[in-house]
């Protein structure tokens, strides 16, 4: 019997269904492109030390940032050689998880 | 002293212990809608049936005082009773003593009914509601759990254990009924995490209340901890005792069995099914108009509702149901749903419950998030389920029946025993809308109207491929039924299983992906 209350639709093999969705379906995350040139905190925390200025030239892997979460200090390092564009951040901020801390750039 | 004095003294000690925590606390218990721990085994159990044991046993603690410290019981309430006459072992805790924490005793008495309930393979029924480790009891409250958790495992897939939720359950103790069949919740009683809010808060800074962050409503429908859900303690002690008489009283049993009743008029199976294969419909409608008096216990039904699960009878014996649910989210296998039916499966299978499968899938849900969180791995555990069960399996083929969601739903290929299919199934490797976008590509787009082709090209697969004939040509199917002969056929195929043996190749264990 058709339903009487509000329909969805869902897509599966280029046929779409007529159904309802479930509270978890419609919290989903949608997935986006990370971008590179930003550092976001991927646990929420404490900024104990920012090791770095706006400007300056960083090589891979030096440490920029000191993050501290569940009572250890995190080492936060760049991921490539690169310049420091912008620090959002200060010490002692407290920081939610995905905060953006650096935004910086590669360099050659 | 004569033996009415040692009478008198005796029901003293017993009426003294039976105060639990004291009046105060008692009416605090009562007036957040939670009955006492003896009271709520009393609710469960047959009337006269409840025998309490070791209610004189003491705590242990010595440290920071409490030596001195009388605890009834120690905050625990052991015994046997029966349940519409079938034995069963209960634990209850009592969160008028020192908050129902754990210490060495309370673990002791908890370890010593689960010990007796494997000894007389019965099924075990704990209540839990305790602030958790005695902390004055140090690493001995710990040891008490890691005692629970260790016997949890060696009982599991011997007798059935139940766990009941009624208050909070939190840190370690949540893993007790984690290790557990089934686990009961009540809204606003039940409150289940492993980190409170407090801690959260002041770590992470994230704010939330108990029953946001764990409480009935939460397990029953995001984490799938638990696997049924009431309003009440009432309707919770009635749920208990309901699954109780679907269950046997351990694995080398069957479940009771009952005067067989035929389904009600009301459910016209025949008319249940809209013929346009994308409009949904209530799966549990089709259940109930097979199962003896269209009886339907489901469990879980309010997560991953894109599958249902639960027990019905048929012919008077207990059946698993696995059905997809067109309703929701098209009634697509994802994460969620191969975790919820797979666990059931083997459940069944643990428990000698035959299976029976209603398959209307259009195959596996889309998505980033899905591939992200693993369906391949929790997909994975739907087949293994199957394969592995050597309980009789059978399978009605309703619509859909698509791709590696085919194989999935109990097909002739993981050993099912039976394979039905109703006229109006549709077997193929995928849709016909996603079959001829790729058979036809070609005329697709070199085509004038390339839409109209399209339309057109559908149609020829619909026609030749989404039907059960392809599959029954090939001996997948067994046999092509008509609808209104479904319950017919199911109690002829139930009962030629009924003595059936298999036997796998012996092994240690196998290695399900979990």
């Amino acid at each position: 019997m058709a339903e009487q209350e509000k329909t969805q639709i869902i897509i599966v093999h280029s046929a779409k269904y007529q159904t309802t969705y479930n509270k978890k379906y419609e919290n989903r995350k949608v997935w986006a492109e990370p971008n590179h040139n930003h550092i976001n905190s991927y646990i929420p925390g404490t900024i104990i030390d920012i090791l770095v200025k706006e400007g300056q030239k960083v090589a891979a892997g030096q440490s920029i940032l000191i993050l501290e979460a569940m009572k250890m200090f995190n080492d936060v390092k760049m991921p490539f050689k690169g310049k420091i564009l912008k620090v959002n951040v200060e010490k002692g901020q407290k920081i939610p998880k995905n905060f953006l801390i650096i935004e910086i750039e590669p360099a050659d | 002293m004569s033996l009415k004095r040692n009478i008198l003294d005796l029901r003293k000690r017993k009426d003294e212990v039976r105060k639990g925590g004291g009046d105060e606390a008692m009416e605090k218990q009562v007036a957040m809608g939670k009955l006492s721990a003896r009271d709520r085994i009393l609710a469960i159990v047959d009337e006269g049936s409840f025998h309490e044991y070791d209610m004189f046993v003491e705590h242990a603690g010595t440290d920071f005082d409490m030596g001195t410290k009388v605890l009834a019981g120690d905050g625990v309430v052991i015994g046997t009773g029966t349940i519409y006459g079938s034995p069963v072992c209960l634990f209850a805790q009592d969160f008028t003593v020192a908050g129902g924490s754990l210490g060495l005793s309370h673990a002791r008495k908890i370890t010593k009914i689960m010990d007796h309930a494997l000894k007389m393979r019965v099924p075990l029924i704990g209540i839990n509601d305790s602030g958790g480790a005695r902390i004055q009891e140090g690493v001995n409250s710990l040891a008490g759990y890691g005692e629970i958790f260790f016997r949890n495992t060696l009982s599991s897939g011997v007798i059935p254990q139940i766990s009941v939720i009624l208050g909070p359950c939190a840190g370690g103790a949540v893993y007790s009924p984690a290790l557990t069949d089934f686990v009961f919740v009540v809204e606003n009683i039940s409150k289940m995490f492993i980190t409170g809010p407090a801690v959260i808060k002041s770590v992470l800074g994230e704010d939330i209340s108990m029953e946001a962050l764990g409480g009935a409503r939460v397990h029953a429908e995001i984490t799938g901890n638990a696997h049924f859900f009431a309003l009440s303690e009432k309707e919770c002690f009635e749920q208990i005792k309901t699954l109780i008489t679907y269950i046997p009283w351990n694995n080398t049993q069957k479940a009771k069995t009952f005067p067989v009743k035929e389904p009600k008029s009301k459910y016209k199976i025949q008319n249940i099914v809209p013929a346009d294969a994308r409009l949904p419909y209530d799966i549990r409608e089709i259940i109930k108009s097979i199962t003896d008096g269209s009886e339907f216990f489901e469990i879980m039904e309010l997560f991953a509702a894109n599958i249902v699960i639960g027990f019905g009878r048929m012919n008077g014996e207990t059946i698993g149901f696995v059905a997809n649910q067109p309703k929701v989210l098209a009634g697509v296998l994802d994460c969620d749903s191969s975790d919820k039916a797979a666990r059931f499966i083997r459940y069944c299978n643990a428990f000698n419950i035959p299976i029976i499968t209603l398959e209307d899938m259009p195959g596996y849900l889309p998505g980033v998030d899905q591939e992200h969180a693993g369906v391949i791995r929790h997909g994975a555990k739907i087949l293994y389920a199957y394969s592995e069960a050597t309980v009789p399996k059978i399978t009605v083929i309703i619509r859909k029946a698509y791709g590696g969601g085919y194989i999935a739903m109990n097909s002739r290929h993981l050993r099912a025993d039976f394979v039905f299919a109703w006229p109006t199934a549709e077997i193929a490797v995928m849709g016909p809308e996603g079959a001829a976008n790729i058979v036809f590509r070609k005329e697709i787009s070199e085509a004038a109207d390339p839409d109209a082709m399209r339309q057109q090209k559908i149609q020829e697969y619909k026609e030749k491929f989404a039907n059960p004939y392809v599959a029954a040509s090939k001996g997948y199917i067994d046999e092509v039924i008509e609808p209104q002969e479904t319950r017919k056929i199911l109690l002829h195929a139930l009962k030629i299983s009924a003595s059936k043996d298999v036997q796998g190749p012996s092994k240690k264990h196998g290695l399900p992906p979990f």
